[in-house]
Parts: structure tokens; C-alpha cells; sequence
């Protein structure tokens, strides 16, 4: 732990600052014993932690125990060092996503999205799309802006962007739940390859959303913008507002690369 | 004892639109097979394996014979022709109907009597293997001691069967009275049953024979080792409903989620293909005592949990009645409700309180399911444990049968063991400390929860009343349900309908409806 010339390091707050105290939850193949109790205070030591206190030893299976740790961790981190791909999109009401559009489309924008791959679950893309919306904040169907077609779980790469380049998309949204083993990452990056190689990747605004995503992983994949956990539908309108027809007086976003 | 004021004439006016809504399709579904019904059958019949690229023996003849509109008469029909002509059993007639150089046609002697002769004991056979594995299941949970409700659900999903066992094993010595194995979400629109065990599946395994089997010897060891009997839960939905009910009841399985309604809001299947394969699931199902779940519970997962609360009672009362119409008996009728309510709304734990009382109340001998909060869970582990443990009060305070244990993690990842463990370790102690809880209070007559109640009732009762009106096929096609529209004709699977011709024979299909 070498201090940083850029800034002070930051160490996590428990009781008072800088005592570095957090707890880790985690499960050994060991019943409960004595050196079970140690070998979880080594675990955590492992982890950085000093002065490891085991709070809770107890069997939670056959031969395994379930632990509780709280422990002063070493560890501090620098936030002015680090570097993120952040999506800086400004929450737009309503109102000016409406007249945006009205005023510099002229037409409403076109966005296709699916959950895709063998991928069942639509809450995501629902939440989005759907009229309804999330925690009350209504989906993009709500506006008068936005013609919507959500084809729902289950679409294969190859069909959606059929019915994408039917729909004259100017958006797609590509939903992504089941995260095992990253299916999601190898099917989405599937599909921004497959309009790479249809030729037709650079029409559309490509976005990318799942509880495993964020806009990191999005540009990596060869999306614009990714959409990770609490996301509103009113953040992908505002985005799509900027991307598709930005004030005049803003710049351009920069196409990103992939 | 707390009940909410139920109007019985309300509750009864509800059962007869039910009635009326399940008798239509129940006409539909009499006169209409489906290509999985036809295969559900001839794996009774004793099917068995699968031709590598063409997929399971029964897909590739039972596809033949609807490439050769012959469908329409059973494959029964064609099976009891094979049998006459001198195929050694069943399965070697089968995998006549599938290889033989020539289709048979069906034409000419023998008679349609003479068929169905011909299938008789291989018919017995069927059932006879049914009943064993029935019988094999009761004599076990008759050595055992039972739960005591509301029953602990849990799931586990590794995506390798075997890993599932060992989970499987891990939460009933942590106290689960109910293992489901999560099905891989791709398989509901699989028109074949996968074969063999899975270890390379994607958010689930796939309903196999194989993979039913291994979970069974766990928890059969389990059992004995806790003296408890522990039930094993898989998925009788999607596009081979009725095969994974047939095998499903060969292999002991003790609950099965059966809900057509489910498959044709949330996986877009043809709601005319799914009612049918329903209907023949759920005669098996009637048969080897297993008990259904029904996915109601999900309606508020897409539509808010409060305004919509009363399409899913309306739900209820319509599934009621179709499983009547195959056969079910209450107590195998797991209708599924879930505490799924914005959690900061004022007064949600009363809102949900009534709604568990009112469907306990009205379905009084049914082994209710009760699902856990998902849509308002976030990452935060710390709040949602205690969510999970309101829902635990509720369920224990209104004496739900069957509770789906919420997960702390559950908008983050699969359930870990530890986080099965403590779900279960809460859940412990709220129904241990609030046992009785129910028996000793009073729901204030006219207070929220009573008037709730009531609102809830009436709301279901006019949404019938619609319903009836213009058919369940109409009101599913202005999303009525769930908020999600489905056509008549559209979805996944319609091609694979075909009226039943009048010389449609399905001898044992005849066996299971005499009861």
C-alpha cells in the first residue's frame, strides 16, 4: 500500500474513518471446529484483513461451514486514478425528449429490442419498452416520440436483426439476463459482429442491458452504450434523444469504437 | 382464527364462470391432439431412445405421420395396426412406425375394434407402471415423517444435475422440505425431450429422464437420513408438457409446474397447442397423485401487484376448473399467488396479507403455492432478507401450503449454498416464532385487510364475468392477463395441433379419464 501522488487513499468506513472494516460472508468444505475457526480467520487474512474477528461458525451442510468475518482491511484505494468508461448522459424530461425528436427527427425514432439467444427472461427489456416502465417511470412505448417493437425472449441474433432492418431501426436494444459461463457476452457480441458483417452496424444505435452489464463491457462487445442493474427507461430515452438528435449546440457524441 | 369476510355467493358465481370458460375449452381440447400429446403416449407405451440427428424415436414417427395428415387418428391407432401385423411389443411397433421402409396408411382391415383389442395390455402395462411408481412414493413418504406447512421450496440451478444433487442434498439437511430443479430456459420451446444428464447447462438443466433420476436417489437419501421425506420438483410446461408429466410420473417426481396460461403469456406458446398438451399432462398428473403448481403468481411480475391482484385470483378459479376437467383432485392443486407488492407502498404487508388469506379461504382443501418478491428485490442483500422474512410471517399467518423461500441474492446470482442455508434459517424461525400466530388474531371487520378482501373478490368475479363473455381465447388475445397479448393462432407450436379424425383412438388417454 504505497500512498499515491495523485490523492489521498481511500480505506472503507466502518466505526471511524480509515479503520478499514468490512465483513465477508463465504462457505468452506470443513464442518465446524477449531481449525475450521482458523481456517477462516486465515482465509480472511489472505483477503487483507487484520485483526479478523469469526463472528459466526456454524454447519450449513453436510461438512460445510457457513462464516461470518469481520476484519480491518489494509487495503485503500486511489479514485482519482482510475479511468472509466462512464456513459455521461444527462436525464432529460419528458417534455424535451418529445420535442427533441419532434424537432429534429421529424418522425419518430424506431427502437427494436429483444432478449435474445435461449435467454427466457424479459423483465429487462420490459421494464425498458414496455408502457408500464419500472419503479414508475414509464417505457419508452409511453412516448409519443418512440415506435417500439419489443419481440420478447428467446429471438435468435439472425432474427432480430431481420426484423430490425425491417422495422428501419434507429436503435436496437439487446437484453441480456442468463449469465452463465458469459453466454450473455459471446451471444451480444455475436450480434454487433453479425451487422458488422451485414453492413449496416454503423446505422443503428446499439444498446446493450442486463444485470451483468455496463457500459465497460458494452464498448468491449461492440455496442455504444450498455445499460447495467437500476437503469430507467427515461436514462435509455435521454441517451437515445443525445445520440439521435443532439441540441445543436452540444457536440456530437463520439462513435465508439468496436 | 383471523379470516377475511368472504361472500360465499360471490365465491360461487366465480366458480360457475370458471366452469362455463373451462367447459369451452374443454370442447376444443376434446376434439384436438397435438404432436406432444401423441409422443407423451407412445413413450407410455414403452418408446425409449433417440436416432442421434433426427432426435427421440417418438419425434421422428409421430413426425411422420403428421407429414402424412394421419395424425388426426392417433398414433395408437397405428401402434395397434403395427402390433397386429406382428411387431414383437410396443417398442419394436414403434420403431416400425418410425423406420419401416413404408408408411402405413391405415387403410383396410383390421377394424378399429380390432386395434384397440390389440392395445389392451399394453394399455394395462402403462398404467401399471404408473401405479408402481405411485405406489413406490406413497409406501416410501409412509416410513417418514410429513412437513409441516407451510412446506419449504427451494431451487437449485447450477446448470450440472450433479451439482444440483449435492445442493439438493445441502438444503434438505438445512431444513427444505421441496427441491425444484431450475429447467434450462431454452428447453419450453424445444419441441423433443433432451435425453441423458446434464453438466453444461445454461440456467438450468433440461428436463430429462436421466436428470429426474439422479435427483431422486439424492433425495431419497436425504430422506432417509433425515427421517423427512423431501419432494423433487421439475417442469411439466412448454412445448412437451404432457411428455415430461408422463415421465415425470414413472420417476416419482412429486410436484410439477403445469400451467398452460404461464406458457402462452410468458413464452409466447400457441395457446391452442398448449391447452391440449395441458389437458393430457394433467391425466397423468391425476393419476400419479403428483401435485401441480401453477404460475399465476407470475401475472404480477409483469403487471402491478396491486391493481392486477384480482386476475390472479380470476386465474385461479379458471384453473380450478380445467384441472377438475382432467381429473385433478383439489389437494393436487397448487395454485400459485405471490407476495410481489412494491414494498414501500403504505400498508403493502396488509394488502398482501388479505391476499393470502382470501386464497386460502376460498381454496381451503388446495395445497396453495406461495411465491417469494422478485421484482422489487435489488442488490441489496441486507433489506431483502428482512422482505423475505415479512413474506415468511404472512405466509405463516394466513397458513399458505407451500412457500417458495425467497433468496437474498436473488436479483444478483444463482442461489448460493450459504445463501439457501440462511433463506431456511430465517424462514425457521419466523414460521417456529408465529406458529399459532393466525389462530390467536382478528382481522378488524371493515379494516384495510378486510376490505381489500372483498375489493379484490368483486374485481375477480367482473373480470370473469368478462372473460365468460367473449371466451378465455379472446380475453388472452386484449391481455387480460398479466398485461400480455397472445392470438389465437400465433406463438410457438400451432402447427403441431390436428383434429381428432372420428376414428381417433387413444386407448390409454380413454384409461385415464375413467379415473
Amino acid at each position: 500500500m504505497l500512498p499515491s501522488p495523485t490523492g489521498k487513499l481511500l480505506r472503507a468506513y466502518g466505526d471511524r474513518a480509515d479503520d478499514g472494516m468490512v465483513q465477508m460472508a463465504f462457505v468452506l468444505a470443513l464442518a465446524p471446529s477449531a481449525r475450521a475457526r482458523e481456517a477462516a480467520k486465515r482465509f480472511a487474512e489472505m483477503h487483507g484483513l487484520s485483526e479478523p474477528i469469526v463472528a459466526t461458525m456454524e454447519a450449513c451442510a453436510d461438512g460445510h461451514s457457513f462464516f461470518v468475518v469481520y476484519g480491518h482491511s489494509r487495503h485503500g484505494i486511489d479514485p482519482t486514478a482510475i479511468d472509466v468508461a462512464e456513459l455521461r448522459t444527462e436525464a432529460l424530461t419528458r417534455d424535451v425528449v418529445e420535442h427533441r425528436i419532434r424537432a429534429r427527427m421529424g418522425r419518430r425514432v424506431v427502437v427494436v429490442g429483444a432478449c435474445t439467444g435461449s435467454d427466457a427472461h424479459t423483465v429487462g427489456i420490459d421494464a425498458i419498452l414496455n408502457f408500464k416502465g419500472y419503479a414508475g417511470d414509464k417505457g419508452l412505448e409511453s412516448y409519443k416520440g418512440f415506435e417500439v417493437y419489443n419481440l420478447g425472449a428467446q429471438v435468435e441474433n439472425d432474427a432480430l436483426a431481420e426484423q430490425a432492418r425491417a422495422a428501419h431501426a434507429d436503435a436496437i436494444l439487446v437484453s441480456q439476463v442468463i449469465t452463465q459461463r458469459n453466454c450473455h457476452r459471446e451471444n451480444a457480441h455475436a450480434f454487433a459482429l453479425l451487422l458488422e458483417r451485414q453492413g449496416w452496424r454503423r446505422e443503428v444505435v446499439l444498446l446493450l442491458g442486463g444485470p451483468r452489464v455496463d457500459h465497460a463491457l458494452a464498448l468491449e462487445l461492440g455496442f455504444d452504450a450498455g445499460f447495467g442493474p437500476g437503469t430507467r427507461p427515461s436514462d435509455v430515452a435521454s441517451y437515445l434523444v443525445e445520440r439521435l438528435c443532439p441540441d445543436v449546440a452540444a457536440p456530437t457524441p463520439p462513435v465508439s469504437p468496436g | 382464527m383471523a379470516t377475511v369476510p368472504l361472500d360465499a355467493g360471490k365465491v360461487e358465481r366465480c366458480r360457475g364462470l370458471a366452469n362455463e370458460i373451462a367447459d369451452d375449452v374443454q370442447r376444443y381440447v376434446a376434439r384436438h391432439t397435438t404432436v406432444g400429446v401423441e409422443r407423451a403416449v407412445l413413450r407410455a407405451y414403452g418408446a425409449q431412445g433417440t436416432t442421434g440427428e433426427g432426435g427421440p424415436v417418438v419425434n421422428v414417427a409421430v413426425d411422420r405421420y403428421a407429414k402424412a395428415g394421419l395424425l388426426g387418428r392417433g398414433m395408437c391407432h397405428f401402434l395397434g395396426r403395427a402390433l397386429l401385423r406382428g411387431a414383437r411389443d410396443p417398442r419394436e411397433a414403434i420403431e416400425w412406425l418410425a423406420f419401416s421402409a413404408d408408411i402405413d396408411h391405415g387403410e383396410g382391415a383390421p377394424t378399429l375394434q380390432a386395434v384397440i383389442d390389440a392395445l389392451a395390455t399394453p394399455t394395462a402395462a402403462a398404467l401399471a407402471r404408473i401405479d408402481a411408481a405411485r405406489l413406490e412414493r406413497d409406501a416410501f413418504k409412509g416410513r417418514l415423517a410429513a412437513g409441516v406447512t407451510p412446506l419449504k421450496y427451494v431451487i437449485v440451478a447450477t446448470g450440472n444435475i450433479y451439482d444440483d444433487a449435492v445442493q439438493a442434498k445441502a438444503a434438505a439437511s438445512a431444513g427444505a422440505d421441496i427441491v425444484a430443479v431450475i429447467r434450462a430456459t431454452a428447453q419450453s420451446l424445444l419441441d423433443y425431450v433432451p435425453e441423458g444428464a446434464t453438466t453444461e447447462g445454461f440456467g438450468g438443466t433440461f428436463a430429462t429422464q436421466e436428470n429426474f433420476r439422479v435427483i431422486r436417489r439424492a433425495l431419497d437419501e436425504a430422506s432417509e437420513l433425515h427421517g423427512r421425506y423431501v419432494m423433487q420438483t421439475n417442469y411439466s410446461s412448454g412445448l412437451c408438457m404432457a411428455e415430461i408429466a408422463w415421465m415425470a410420473s414413472v420417476e416419482r417426481l412429486d410436484m410439477l409446474l403445469n400451467d398452460a396460461m404461464y406458457g402462452i403469456l410468458f413464452r409466447d406458446i400457441n395457446m391452442c397447442r398448449t391447452l391440449v398438451d395441458q389437458y393430457v399432462s394433467r391425466r397423468f398428473i391425476a393419476r400419479s397423485g403428483i401435485v401441480i403448481n401453477t404460475g399465476e403468481d407470475n401475472y404480477l411480475t409483469t403487471a402491478n401487484a396491486v391493481d392486477k391482484a384480482h386476475t390472479v385470483l380470476a386465474s385461479q378459479f379458471i384453473n380450478e376448473a380445467l384441472a377438475l376437467r382432467a381429473g385433478l383432485r383439489r389437494e393436487q392443486m397448487g395454485l400459485g399467488h405471490a407476495y410481489e407488492m412494491d414494498p414501500w407502498l403504505e400498508d403493502s404487508f396488509l394488502l398482501e396479507v388479505a391476499q393470502a388469506q382470501l386464497t386460502r379461504q376460498i381454496f381451503d382443501q388446495h395445497p396453495i403455492k406461495w411465491m417469494p418478491p422478485t421484482k422489487h428485490k435489488t442488490g441489496d442483500i441486507f433489506l431483502s432478507h428482512v422482505h423475505d422474512a415479512m413474506f415468511d410471517l404472512a405466509g405463516v399467518v394466513t397458513n399458505q401450503s407451500i412457500e417458495l423461500l425467497g433468496m437474498f441474492s436473488e436479483a444478483i446470482h444463482n442461489p448460493l449454498l450459504m445463501d439457501r442455508y440462511l433463506a431456511l434459517k430465517k424462514t425457521r424461525y419466523v414460521h417456529g416464532a408465529c406458529r399459532h400466530l393466525g389462530d390467536e388474531i382478528e382481522f378488524k371487520k371493515d379494516g384495510i385487510i378486510a376490505n381489500r378482501a372483498i375489493r379484490v373478490l368483486g374485481e375477480a368475479l367482473d373480470l370473469l364475468v368478462e372473460v365468460r363473455r367473449e371466451s378465455i381465447w379472446e380475453a388472452i388475445g386484449r391481455g387480460a392477463f398479466a398485461d400480455i397479448k397472445r392470438a389465437r393462432t400465433g406463438g410457438k407450436g400451432y402447427a403441431g395441433v390436428f383434429e381428432r379424425d372420428a376414428s381417433y383412438v387413444n386407448p390409454l388417454l380413454s384409461e385415464l379419464e375413467k379415473g
